[in-house]
């Protein structure tokens, strides 16, 4: 699975990057995430606000950081 | 202390049955009510609940300088967070409700003067931080949104936001807070609407107008459940109120402890209705300068408190947290240096004539 996250180094993004890194640590998920800072990738998926979690293609969450919970029920629902 | 924080906290654990949900939601709703009850409770009796403590439990005598700053600490502090976390709540659930995706369909293709109102007042409700003004900005653009009304929402959303109004109406009354709201919200309409007129599409960075941007779908455009808006509000809460919370508390202190340290007139001189020059002033020192409304707080309460004049102070706010150097340092990315000149220049005029207009006025 791949887990991409949008932003361009807000701390918000920061926080989510981290959070994601957990969530995958816990779950013992085998993923690819990648951080992708570019403004016009980011633009193009049609988002407005960062940072921004995409899981396999699908955007999840826009302009916020899920919680723990909320981001395993994302992360888990795709295996 | 507020049930209501329970209900963020708990744990939402992956795979439950649709049925628990539905408790779930319901003993959220229950949590949020009780707190409200409680809120009111509290707020009604806020006044009391202080003097009884300053005077009663601390045994302070009345009318000595020392028991009357601590008596309007003790009923400000608690009065002003309690506010700024019911406002910060609804603003929070308010916001689920107007996605960027959402204030871009309403805004695009809109005829300018028209636009600029909807979006001024689209600004103040949208979900909005500074750190994503470029992706916004490039996706209201390549969507049609005219260049004028997009500046209007640009503005709007920073300068007019529901801390720096709570603040406003808790230590200053309600008539400066809708001062504030009326007057910013006129200056983010009049500058979007002059920035359209002038035309000044050629400043855009070329990238930006070969971009297509995906109008894409994303999350939050299906139906919202209640119980994710009030999640969203809460979380809104620990984020907004836990950020700010020291800034108010240094505001209110400023307030009940400066008083009768500093002369009393002491900024008249520079920043009173006399200095013809002090609302440009204020407002060039303001630009650079980069602060939330809860941070300027301190700042305006002990200006206003020393002589200064409103319209200066209201000036100088407006400035700090409107304009500010980092925001049109990440929008440097799409717009080259004279539409942000221009922008700076025509958002600063604007303030300074709302700031001459109070000082005249009040």
């Amino acid at each position: 699975m791949k887990i991409e996250i949008l932003g361009t180094g807000c701390p918000k993004c920061r926080a989510l990057a981290d959070s994601v890194a957990k969530a995958v640590a816990d779950l013992g998920l085998q993923a690819e995430v990648v951080k992708v800072t570019d403004i016009d990738a980011i633009v193009n998926r049609g988002v407005m606000l960062t940072p921004a979690l995409v899981v396999d293609g699908e955007i999840v969450a826009v302009g916020r950081v899920p919680s723990a919970g909320d981001l395993r029920k994302m992360l888990g629902g795709k295996e | 202390m507020r049930p209501g924080d329970d209900a963020a906290s708990a744990p939402t654990g992956p795979g439950r049955a649709p049925m628990s949900r539905r408790c779930h939601l319901a003993s959220r709703v229950v949590l949020v009510l009780l707190g409200a009850a409680a809120w009111w409770f509290l707020y009604s009796n806020l006044e009391a609940i202080a003097s009884w403590f300053t005077y009663t439990l601390l045994g302070m005598t009345a009318g000595s300088r020392l028991a009357s700053a601590l008596a309007f600490f003790v009923y400000e502090a608690p009065k002003v967070l309690m506010l700024l976390t019911l406002v910060v709540f609804a603003v929070g659930i308010v916001r689920t409700f107007f996605t960027p995706e959402r204030t871009r369909r309403i805004l695009a293709g809109r005829r300018e003067t028209l636009g600029n109102v909807l979006a001024a007042l689209l600004g103040v409700v949208t979900p909005f931080c500074s750190c994503s003004a470029v992706p916004l900005f490039i996706g209201f653009v390549s969507t049609g949104v005219p260049l004028g009304v997009t500046f209007s929402f640009l503005i709007a959303a920073p300068m007019i936001n529901e801390v720096a109004l709570v603040l406003l109406f808790g230590l200053f009354g309600w008539k400066v807070a809708m001062l504030y709201m009326g007057t910013g919200l006129l200056i983010a309409m009049a500058a979007g609407w002059v920035v359209g007129r002038l035309k000044l599409e050629r400043w855009i960075e070329d990238w930006v107008r070969q971009q297509a941007a995906g109008t894409g779908h994303s999350a939050g455009e299906g139906p919202v459940p209640w119980s994710d808006r009030v999640h969203f509000g809460l979380d809104a809460v620990k984020d907004i109120v836990g950020k700010v919370w020291p800034y108010v508390l240094a505001g209110i202190v400023v307030g009940a402890g400066i008083h009768g340290y500093v002369p009393e007139n002491f900024m008249a001189a520079i920043m009173g209705k006399g200095a013809w020059w002090s609302v440009p002033l204020a407002v060039l020192i303001g630009i650079p300068m980069y602060s939330n409304a809860a941070g300027i707080l301190p700042v305006v309460q002990a200006l206003l408190s020393k002589g200064a004049a409103l319209g200066t102070v209201l000036a100088f706010m407006m400035a700090v947290i409107g304009l500010s150097l980092p925001e049109m340092i990440i929008l440097r990315k799409v717009l080259k240096i004279p539409l942000i000149v221009t922008f700076a220049g025509v958002v600063g005029a604007g303030i300074i004539v709302v700031g001459y207009l109070f000082n005249a006025v009040l």
